[in-house]
């Protein structure tokens, strides 16, 4: 059980903090293949908070040993291919900086990248909020008459929400990638960043595919290449057909307009390249400053992701290429919320991630409670920094009653996602910081603030000897409510708001003042030297 | 109400404490954003000279731990080299499609039985078309040896993304001269003319989505064929 004494939530559990598992979710046992999660309105926030959803996920067996098996691959990999980089930790430097310049200087950067992508031909949107990304995209889609779009795997588009919004709108997004593809096909939601379909087994796909995909073959087994091959017959023909693609961009160069994605299977390259229509959506704060500091990113961003020295494809493009690629590009440069976090000095860091999901990968909290329990898009480490900051303008991190302020407390602040991450972000200073402000919020409610009693009792206890050693005897009484293991997980109120989440060690038999005192009282009994 | 990109460049200034919206004399809008220095204390370069023994070696071991095939051969012996792969994607006949740009030389050693298609950018191949071809022949940009990786930018030797992207085999002529050691080497060279089509190819085309077990071949090219020449 963790000890973190950094404060506590109070409230952050759903009426039905008790009921037992099996009754919440979507109403199917956690073993079935499909949709334990529902498809949320709101991709930032979803379910119950973090402490409800990740005491059910623990339940699930199946999932913790997927994960289990995953992360510890992933995470050899990654060490085995950063370890061989001689200058790993100057990129690191460079790399954070970067990012760092990027926010300074945003207003200039993005002018400068609207200014390029035009200059070769692109059309550049703005959009606020999600719903005005997602209707830019619809607008787009029903001018070139497609009810069909290819999709390459992209969070920006996990975040607005866009494959509903375009079913809603009576267009079809086929997501190409083939994690993102099982998560489609199961009507479930990713969980983890870079391979979003993490906690499912090779067997939970193949079931998938031979009930969802309409075209797998009969006698499908369950070998990770029969099912990548299935995955490619059943694409091709879209690939070849689509008229209108819908990527997000890992990196957007200000002083070139050039934009890059960075894949393994291919799909994004027949995304990008075939139809006649390509729509980027991208955060505002995906920008590097020059063409030359994509030489720092891309040495980071694979081995940090898949831990490979190099992912398989990266395409990068500027505008249109006449006779190569689409005919027409539209870049749509994505609020959302992102300026909320940048307001913020401690926080805005958050906004210098480049997703690679390291972070997720050595968390050991991630790995045992799976990425639904965050209920956003964005699990994980950087998930419980980033998803309250970009929800901040609807209550993300004001406490209490949103779902989201309980997501900084996802973490034992081991400090292994600062470690790894590629760009430095310190995701446990901010975490702390987000929980004070959780805690503050809460304070400036006003009325009784239980945990603000408490911390002045125990400051008049502690300055007077005299009531402190009294105070301390009296605490010795309660050494009996302690179990076999000297720990109480049960305590009457008010002490089970602590009880009810973590265990309190009982207190011993006595004091160290009563000990002192009986030792010294009689040296000659003492049994000698010490 | 004002329009979504004056909203989000005044957000963005405010957020930054840098609030206004109009220009001054400078040209520059709001007040001046804070200068940040950044560090590059990183190898810009490798220890070894581009299309040194080392780094063909290293090339040539990344590739293969990729799952790539690799043929070093002399410039004499390409025409040779190309032929015999060619004449084992099929017992009968063949197609293979080359950029409108391509060495005719490298096209010697083909038999009759092999057909090549050229495309360019005035005349394109339709991607249906190029589905159903046997391979594609290109030259390549630069390659780096650390990350294994190939660079193709368009340019008509190497041609049309498509057509480096749709068949199911690659065959990539690399020369030996424009393999460099590190991603910086690579990245410098291909600020030149940033505003080129690039295509970076490390392998086949893989997946890692099941279990993070890595497979090769997916939606791109399922065989990379490198001949790496010099």
């Amino acid at each position: 059980m963790s000890r973190t004494f950094l404060g506590l939530p109070r409230r952050l559990s759903r009426p039905d903090d008790d009921a037992p598992p099996a009754a919440a979710g979507a109403g199917e046992p956690p073993e079935s293949p499909f949709g334990p999660v529902p498809h949320p309105q709101t991709p930032l926030r979803w379910g119950d908070a973090f402490p409800v959803a990740a005491r059910q996920t623990l339940q699930n067996a199946q999932l913790r040993r997927n994960l289990g098996h995953a992360t510890q691959v992933i995470r050899a990999k990654r060490a085995a291919v950063v370890g061989e980089v001689p200058d790993w930790e100057a990129l690191r430097d460079a790399g954070s900086a970067l990012k760092e310049r990027v926010m300074a200087e945003l207003p200039e950067l993005l002018q400068q990248l609207e200014e390029n992508v035009t200059a070769r031909g692109g059309v550049v949107h703005w959009a606020r909020d999600a719903a005005e990304a997602n209707r830019i995209v619809t607008e787009i889609a029903r001018a070139k008459g497609a009810d069909e779009v290819v999709k390459v795997k992209s969070m920006a588009t996990q975040e607005i929400g866009l494959n509903e919004h375009l079913a809603a709108e009576g267009i079809a997004a086929v997501e190409t990638d083939l994690a993102e593809l099982i998560v489609q096909l199961a009507d479930d939601m990713p969980s983890h960043i870079l391979v979003p379909a993490i906690h499912r087994n090779r067997t939970e796909i193949r079931d998938i595919f031979l009930a969802r995909m309409g075209d797998a073959p009969p006698d499908l087994s369950d070998v990770p290449r029969e099912l990548a091959m299935a995955a490619r017959a059943h694409l091709r023909r879209k690939f070849l057909s689509a008229k209108v693609a819908v990527s997000g961009a890992n990196f957007g160069v200000a002083s070139t307009g050039t934009l890059a994605v960075v894949e393994s299977e291919g799909n994004g390259r027949m995304c990008l390249t075939l139809p006649e229509t390509l729509v980027t959506v991208m955060g505002i704060e995906k920008l590097v400053p020059d063409f030359e500091d994509l030489e720092v990113f891309l040495q980071l961003l694979p081995r940090s992701s898949t831990g490979e020295r190099m992912n398989p494809y990266t395409s990068l493009w500027t505008g249109v290429t006449p006779g190569d690629g689409p005919s027409e590009f539209h870049l749509v440069l994505l609020d959302n919320g992102r300026t909320d976090v940048l307001a913020d000095e401690v926080g805005r860091a958050a906004l210098h991630c480049i997703r690679c999901s390291a972070c997720l990968n050595v968390c050991p909290v991630y790995e045992r409670v799976g990425g639904h329990a965050y209920g956003s898009v964005y699990p994980g480490p950087i998930g419980a920094i980033l998803t309250p900051q970009l929800t901040a303008s609807t209550g993300g991190v004001s406490g209490h009653d949103d779902v989201n302020a309980a997501l900084p407390y996802a973490s034992t602040l081991c400090g292994a996602c600062y470690d790894v991450c590629p760009v430095k972000i310190d995701i446990p200073s901010i975490l702390v910081d987000l929980r004070a402000r959780e805690v503050d919020a809460d304070r400036s409610r006003g009325g009784v603030d239980p945990w603000a009693a408490a911390m002045k009792a125990a400051s008049w206890l502690m300055s007077d000897g005299g009531r402190f050693g009294r105070a301390g005897r009296a605490a010795t009484l309660a050494h009996g409510l302690g179990g076999r293991d000297g720990v109480i997980s049960a305590a009457p109120p008010p002490v089970s708001a602590w009880t009810r989440s973590r265990d309190l060690p009982a207190p011993p038999r006595q004091t160290f003042r009563q000990w002192w005192a009986k030792e010294h009282e009689s040296p000659a009994d003492a049994g000698g030297e010490r | 109400m004002s329009d979504a990109r004056t909203e989000v460049l005044s957000r963005v200034r405010a957020a930054l404490g840098r609030p206004g919206s109009g220009t001054t004399p400078a040209g520059t809008v709001g007040a001046a954003p804070r200068d940040v220095v950044v560090p590059r204390g990183y190898r810009a370069a490798g220890e070894h000279a581009a299309g040194s023994p080392e780094v063909l070696e290293q090339l040539v071991d990344r590739l293969v731990d990729y799952r790539a095939h690799v043929q070093q051969v002399a410039e004499t012996d390409l025409p040779a080299a190309v032929a015999g792969l060619v004449r084992e994607l099929s017992a009968g006949r063949v197609a293979v499609v080359v950029p409108h740009g391509i060495d005719r030389g490298w096209l010697a050693g083909l038999g009759d039985e092999v057909e090549v298609r050229e495309d360019s950018p005035g005349s394109p191949l339709p991607a249906t078309e190029l589905d159903t071809v046997d391979a594609v022949l290109t030259a390549a940009r630069v390659a780096c040896s650390e990350t294994g990786t190939i660079v193709l930018d368009g340019e008509p030797d190497q041609g049309r993304r498509a057509i480096s992207l749709v068949p199911d085999v690659h065959l990539c002529v690399v020369r030996a001269d424009q393999v460099v050691q590190t991603v910086p080497e690579a990245v410098r060279l291909l600020a030149a003319h940033p505003g080129r089509p690039l295509t970076w190819v490390s392998g086949p085309s893989a997946t890692s989505d099941i279990e993070l077990d890595r497979v090769e071949g997916v939606h791109g090219p399922r065989t990379l064929h490198v001949l790496l020449v010099g």
